[in-house]
């Protein structure tokens, strides 16, 4: 059995779930109490477990995520909330110093089993401060896990995965996910876990791949269902879910099953999560390309606050299926 | 930059119920650690002159009672933290010489198997969780022990030291607000050595008086404190982890020091910012431990021969702790990706799942 729900809902229900699970699971953040939570996610909790379990903290990034870290090496598992991912830069130093060095440094010593969560998502027409999508960055720190769950039930999943992992977990959430809906199983049928770095095939096709992770795994499946509709062509969605670590054995079956590929990632064009892939794709699959890997990513522009260009700037099922057709 | 207490008249500490405690063997080994801590970094001077190390080399020398005399009152739920200039810390919760020095020179028998490096020791089987290399970086975290311990319902608190240059950076004062927002069982210790790097605290600090002082506009208690008298330092310091054990309520001790060398050994003379006479000026007037040694004397607890002693014995034990990093292996390059996840080093059936590392 499953129940359709919003993809907040499903996050609260993971946090709910964990929470009850294990004791020294605590969420922490700007506004996830009393406020229940700037966007929802938190909602109810607070009323349900009470100052200890769900804390609100000042406007204070490197104080409270720092705080985390440290709670972390004491075996308590701290959830903590990014109102924005793009708040990362006042905490830059704990998330990328502490958070993901420690364990190396100290040979092996000291685990840090912290989840931070948040969204990151541009589209918002909220200007370029609050509209950064930092996957691809904190992938790119040794130590650090990072997913982007695309639907309600990834989503409740993956957090339940984070929130056991013995490293830190950055979850990458979505403000224009929050809102949709879909499939989540229900927890009477059993625990629902979805285990960080495996990949999951979201729509299969025969000759074109289309790689995607967050939201732009929904523009992908819109794409390929016009690619059929209007162009005949077969296009498989894999969504990666999980960018550290990542499915690559995932990535390679699909290329080598449709030897075209075209990659969607909301972050800019210069690094970012397709980036990599791409890399992988050339190195590890290129005799079984047909065509040159293509990428449909945000423009290389801070975000534009007005909605009529900053749509322009993220990629769209249309941005996709006109890439398509320039390989196809 | 003269203690700011010198200028003040002198109390004894030596009545206060936390030194009255104190056996004759408790002070003679405080005597012992403090001397420990000197040896050690002069054999680690002379090592890293000799080019056996790498990186940078954070002295500690002439601080010594700080750490000493403050960690000397940790009970087994208490924590500690520091930063970068941390091999004194590591060696008065007890790790051994041998692994510090491995670790600096590098080596597999290190305490982070030769991944740390001066900076990084860790000690978490001692409460010791480590040296950390950014100014402040380590204040939120020394914070989240606290928080830590009382989430858990121990009796117990943190220490979290610092220096100087630390204050100005804004997890520090984050941290502070926090702190006492939330009621933490937090000790921030400044160990104020007068000098960020090689900026006096006078071009660095706006308010240049007391750095403690600013603990009042978070509502916390501070105290400033003599950090070249030993007494006087475990004084102060109990008050203020009673007061973080028992009410769960920060302080803000700001102990003044000095160091003899430079900020690293990158600025082995030190004197484009201080004059050699203000260094001998401590030297001669306020060590630590030549005051420790002569008042121990005065007490009847120790001798001019045991003290000897007590430093022959420290030194041969540096000396053999170099010998014992120089034969130790150094670390497999076959290592290079142990300790960065949890999972990759833990045979789970998560651990198999998607590629973690990504070198060719």
């Amino acid at each position: 059995m499953s129940r359709t729900m919003l993809y907040r809902h499903a996050i609260r229900e993971a946090l709910d779930e964990e929470l009850t699970r294990d004791e020294n699971v605590v969420i922490m953040g700007e506004e996830v109490a009393q406020y229940n939570g700037a966007y929802k996610v938190t909602e109810g909790l607070w009323d349900k477990w009470g100052d200890k379990r769900i804390v609100d903290t000042p406007i204070s990034e490197a104080g409270f995520i720092g705080m985390g870290i440290g709670a972390s090496m004491l075996g308590v598992r701290p959830v903590m909330e990014l109102m924005f991912w793009s708040f990362h830069s006042v905490a830059f130093d704990q998330l990328v110093n502490n958070a993901a060095c420690v364990r190396y440094m100290s040979g092996g010593l000291i685990n840090v089993p912290i989840v931070m969560r948040g969204p990151a998502n541009g589209g918002t027409n909220v200007g370029a401060t609050h509209s950064h999508i930092p996957e691809g960055l904190f992938a790119a720190f040794p130590g650090l896990k990072v997913c982007a769950p695309a639907t309600p039930a990834d989503a409740k999943g993956l957090m339940k995965a984070a929130i056991r992992d013995n490293d830190p977990v950055y979850v990458m959430e979505n403000t224009l996910l929050y809102g949709t809906e879909g499939e989540v199983p229900d927890p009477a049928d059993g625990d629902h876990v979805v285990p960080l770095g495996k990949a999951d095939l979201k729509r299969e096709g025969s000759d074109i791949s289309l790689i995607a992770h967050g939201r732009s795994v929904l523009h992908a499946l819109e794409a390929a269902e016009t690619l059929k509709n209007d162009h005949n062509i077969s296009a498989e969605v894999l969504d990666l879910r999980s960018i550290r670590p990542l499915d690559v054995e995932a990535i390679l079956a699909t290329v080598r099953k449709t030897n075209r590929v075209v990659l969607v990632d909301e972050s800019k064009g210069f690094g970012g999560v397709s980036a990599m892939v791409s890399h992988i794709i050339q190195e590890e699959a290129f005799d079984h390309l047909d065509a040159p890997i293509r990428r449909v990513t945000s423009v290389d522009a801070p975000a534009f606050y007005s909605k009529h260009v900053e749509n322009e700037q993220l990629p769209n099922p249309k941005r996709i299926v006109d890439k398509v057709l320039t390989i196809a | 930059m003269s203690p700011a207490s010198a200028d003040t008249p002198r109390l004894d500490f030596a009545g206060s119920p936390v030194n009255q405690s104190l056996s004759a063997d408790d002070k003679i080994e405080l005597y012992r650690k403090m001397v420990r801590i000197r040896r050690f970094e002069q054999a680690s001077l002379k090592y890293y002159n000799a080019g056996k190390m790498g990186g940078f080399l954070h002295l500690y020398i002439g601080q010594e009672s700080v750490a000493v005399g403050t960690l000397s009152l940790c009970g087994p739920n208490d924590h500690n933290i520091t930063a970068y200039r941390c091999h004194a810390h590591a060696l008065a919760v007890g790790m051994s010489m041998n692994e510090c020095m491995a670790e600096l020179f590098g080596k597999a028998t290190g305490c982070s198997k030769g991944k740390g490096g001066s900076m990084h020791f860790f000690a978490p089987d001692k409460n010791y969780w480590g040296g950390h290399g950014i100014v402040a970086g380590q204040t939120p975290l020394g914070l989240g022990l606290g928080y830590g311990l009382k989430y858990k319902g121990l009796e117990g608190c943190a220490l979290c030291y610092m220096g100087d240059g630390a204050v100005n950076q804004g997890a520090f004062h984050e941290s502070l607000n926090i702190a006492a927002l939330f009621e933490v069982p937090v000790v921030y210790i400044i160990e104020n050595n007068g000098y960020s790097m090689g900026t006096s605290q006078k071009r660095s600090s706006a308010f240049r008086g007391c750095l403690a002082q600013r603990a009042e506009a978070y509502d916390m208690d501070w105290d400033l404190v003599d950090g070249s008298d030993l007494y006087q330092v475990r004084a102060k310091a109990n008050i203020a982890m009673e007061r973080a054990r028992k009410q769960h309520k920060p302080t803000v001790l700001e102990i003044t020091t000095y160091r003899y060398y430079g900020h690293s050994v990158a600025d082995a003379n030190a004197k484009k910012y201080r004059t050699p006479e203000e260094i001998e000026n401590y030297k001669k007037n306020h060590d630590p431990i030549s005051l420790w040694q002569r008042r121990l004397i005065e007490e009847g607890v120790l001798t001019e021969e045991s003290a000897k002693e007590i430093d022959t014995a420290a030194k041969e034990e540096a000396a053999a702790s170099v010998q014992f990093a120089e034969e130790s292996p150094a670390p497999e390059v076959s290592e290079i990706m142990d300790d960065v996840y949890w999972e990759t080093d833990n045979d789970t059936e998560a651990s198999k799942i998607g590629r973690h590392f990504f070198n060719d």
